[in-house]
């Protein structure tokens, strides 16, 4: 028999974003009531968010977000779910659990209640295989292993960095694949875990995510949206991409796949295209971008990777758009933001023992 | 006028078991004269499934057997349907024997195969006849046709697993599926039977996508699609020249985890089929594998064989190297190689410990086969299969021939491989 997955209840934060209510929360109580919640409220800071009784949090509006980062506030978007990273920011503790309010607990093929949370902490607390694909997927599960073939020096793997949920229901589709797909749901169930291997970029969705803020949390910068901004609807994905070069880069591993939330809403495709607009032509030259960033030997922690990442996107991607050039600027603002709200962390090394 | 007489109790509740039949699982302590009752209400109802058939057979009663022989009622055998349409004429399926009775094997992929063209490759160093039951539309290749074809200077073995490349040479169609004979066809987890031949030349006819990952796995699967995020420009995607599909039951483990493992057994469907990122390497397992031969033809075949070579799948790593190749030159050419479905079952067949104790030198060479694959690059000039595989044999002999003599003897394997395809494959 596996040992039992340990709670964390003491080390993981989790980090939910909000505009309207968190009612959502009932139906995780029985597995998010021992954790302690950050709630960052985003849009209007007169408006007072209903926390469900039983839970332990804080909350965080726009006067807080002002107050406690003062000009390095401009770093942080208003009227868009990218605000979530300054819960990330605030935290105290290793681990991060992220969800979305209109996210709900799924039911595996057997009939049983998904608890997310816990597969979660399972993937991150395994190792990950970036160096060579295994066949079977997730080589530490039960019931599986590495394959034939695969080499014994690897099969020690490196520290997972970030665990990459998927979601059943409604997809994560763009706005042009759901104005022509409406009515598409997701009913696989896949059961596998994976290591997205080294070298490869994925779009990472912020719906139902986890990571060791220890190992990568510098770099989980959900960038400039919403209000004021060009572009909504790519904060996520922006995280993501940078998260990977530099897990790349430090040897840290990415995995994707269990476990399932029940995506319960489906967000409007036209003001979803007017959001992503603008993204859906900048990513043919940010996908480049990123796929060809060599980080130097010696960016040896995640935040001085992160700023050479600023450096090079101001250089090479200010000519597609001047936003870029407030992006890069955005990026350095958060990660001074970053060190001065978590000093002990400042210089992390890599994740290598 | 006459009312009809209530319902018995007895009636009501056969025609309740008939509502419910998908809660009963066992009908062995129903008595006979209800059992028949209820076979005929059910049959009347249309309601009898394979499933329900086999609960009635299951209970060993002979009425019920002779009323199911006097209706003529017979066990479905064809398949799921494949979504694709696959023309016959555009698949090869090559067995390589290893065991001299194909019986079982080929009554269990009879729903399968044959309705396509078979090509047997008998291992030359099997000594019986091999046993292949009628009805299917296969050429059988033995030891004398091999060395009629190679001439029996070549210095390449076509023996044990190796035996298949000699099929994959001389086939003359698109879409080539090669199973070994120790895998029959497996159930997903609706209980339907796998079509693996129909997966895999699926998985060959849509694009894969080997340049950014897609979270939802193959986006042209149906109920599937690229994620937001996916860059619009590469939608299109690539050819897939290589399907790797995997396997229930006997996992391809290597000897010592199997040894330390012993009574694992992989029961995990895992619904999805994906393809490996460029620049990925992944152990390409020969037991379950389909590949698009027009495509990438000349970089399957054989070349790394082990000082001790056996015919257990533990003591090969024949077809692990071969998809190193694969990987490199499909990642070079710009063409796709996909992993997941289909399942096969694969049975249980000799003992882990005694490979162990035999060979593990596969094992150790793992160690430097991957770097070097790892760091290859093949020029720019190199722009087909052939050519690539012969610069990848030129890189073997240099950096690897002397870390071991096995190394040097698979870079002229291959380049007699190359030789021989261009003589005999593309004639």
């Amino acid at each position: 028999m596996a040992a039992p997955t340990p709670l964390l209840k003491d080390e993981l934060d989790i980090v939910i974003p909000t505009i309207r209510n968190l009612d959502f929360l009932e139906m995780w109580r029985p597995f998010f009531q021992p954790y302690h919640l950050i709630i960052v409220q985003d849009g209007d800071p007169s408006k007072t968010i209903k926390v469900p009784q039983g839970f332990d949090y804080e909350l965080y509006n726009r006067n807080d977000i002002n107050r406690i980062l003062g000009p390095k506030a401009n770093c942080i978007s208003f009227k868009d779910s990218a605000c979530r990273c300054f819960g990330y920011m605030v935290s105290k503790k290793k681990y991060i659990y992220t969800i979305d309010d209109d996210c709900f607990v799924a039911t595996n093929p057997s009939g049983q209640q998904i608890n997310a949370l816990e597969q979660h902490i399972k993937n991150l607390l395994c190792p990950s295989t970036p160096f060579f694909f295994n066949t079977l997927y997730e080589p530490y599960r039960e019931g599986a292993d590495f394959v034939r073939g695969y080499p014994f020096s690897l099969r020690e793997g490196v520290p997972t960095a970030v665990s990459h949920g998927l979601w059943l229901n409604i997809p994560d589709y763009d706005a042009p694949t759901q104005l022509v797909k409406p009515l598409e749901r997701n009913t696989r169930y896949v059961d596998a875990i994976m290591t997205i291997p080294k070298g490869t970029l994925f779009p990472m969705c912020g719906m139902n995510l986890a990571f060791d803020r220890d190992l990568i949390g510098p770099a989980m910068y959900f960038g400039l949206m919403g209000d004021g901004q060009p572009i909504g609807r790519y904060d996520d994905m922006w995280a993501g991409w940078c998260c990977k070069v530099i897990c790349d880069h430090l040897g840290l591993g990415i995995k994707t796949g269990l476990p399932y939330i029940y995506h319960s809403k489906a967000s409007n495709p036209f003001v979803n295209l007017r959001k992503e607009y603008k993204g859906i032509f900048w990513q043919e030259d940010i996908i480049p971008f990123f796929q060809s960033i060599v980080l130097p030997k010696e960016a040896t922690t995640v935040q001085k990777c992160y700023l050479v990442l600023a450096k090079q996107v101001k250089e090479k991607l200010s000519k597609i758009d001047p936003y870029f050039d407030k992006l890069a600027d955005a990026m350095v603002t958060w990660i001074e933001a970053w060190d001065e709200l978590n000093p002990a962390g400042a210089s992390l090394a890599n994740g290598k023992k | 006028m006459r009312t009809k007489p209530p319902p018995s109790l007895l009636s009501l509740t056969i025609d309740s078991a008939v509502l419910n039949l998908s809660d009963i699982s066992d009908l062995s302590s129903i008595p006979d004269h209800i059992l028949l009752d209820l076979f005929l209400r059910i049959l009347r109802a249309g309601k009898l499934t394979e499933k329900v058939l086999r609960l009635f057979i299951a209970t060993g009663k002979d009425e019920v057997i002779s009323l199911v022989e006097a209706l003529n009622i017979r066990h479905v055998l064809t398949p799921v349907l494949p979504t694709t349409v696959i023309n016959d004429n555009e698949v090869d399926i090559v067995i390589g024997a290893l065991h001299a009775d194909l019986t079982t094997f080929m009554n269990e992929w009879r729903p399968i195969f044959s309705r396509f063209h078979l090509i047997i490759v008998k291992d030359p160093d099997l000594k019986e006849e091999l046993q292949i039951p009628e009805g299917f539309r296969a050429d059988v290749y033995s030891k004398a046709d091999i060395e009629r074809v190679v001439g029996s200077s070549s210095s390449i073995r076509f023996s044990g697993y190796s035996c298949r490349y000699f099929g994959f040479l001389i086939s003359r169609k698109k879409y080539v599926v090669c199973i070994d004979d120790d895998c029959v066809p497996a159930k997903d987890n609706a209980g339907y039977l796998v079509d693996a031949v129909a997966q895999h030349v699926s998985n060959l006819q849509t694009p894969a996508t080997p340049f950014f990952f897609n979270t939802l796995y193959d986006p042209f699967r149906k109920g599937a699609d690229f994620v937001r995020g996916y860059p619009f420009s590469l939608r299109e995607g690539v050819n897939c020249a290589v399907s790797c599909g995997l396997w229930l039951n006997m996992a391809d483990l290597d000897a010592p985890t199997q040894a330390l493992k012993a009574r694992q057994k992989n029961v995990r469907y895992v619904d999805a089929v994906l393809t490996v990122p460029a620049r990925a390497l992944l152990p390409m397992s020969g037991i379950n594998v389909a590949f698009n031969r027009e495509a990438i033809g000349p970089a399957i075949g054989p070349a790394l064989r082990l000082t001790g070579e056996g015919k257990l799948r533990w003591e090969t790593v024949e077809d692990i190297w071969c998809g190193m190749c694969v990987k490199v030159i499909c990642d070079h050419l710009g063409l796709g190689v996909k992993t997941g479905l289909p399942y096969v079952w694969r049975t249980e067949r000799g003992d882990a410990v005694q490979s162990l104790k035999k060979e593990w030198e596969g094992v150790k060479l793992m160690e430097d086969v991957v770097p070097f694959f790892q760091s290859l690059k093949l020029p720019q000039s190199a722009t087909t299969a052939e050519v690539c595989m012969v610069e990848i044999a030129k890189a073997v002999k240099e950096q690897l021939g002397k870390a071991h003599p096995v190394f040097s003897q698979a870079a002229e394997t291959m380049v007699e491989w190359v030789k021989l395809w261009k003589t005999v494959a593309s004639g």
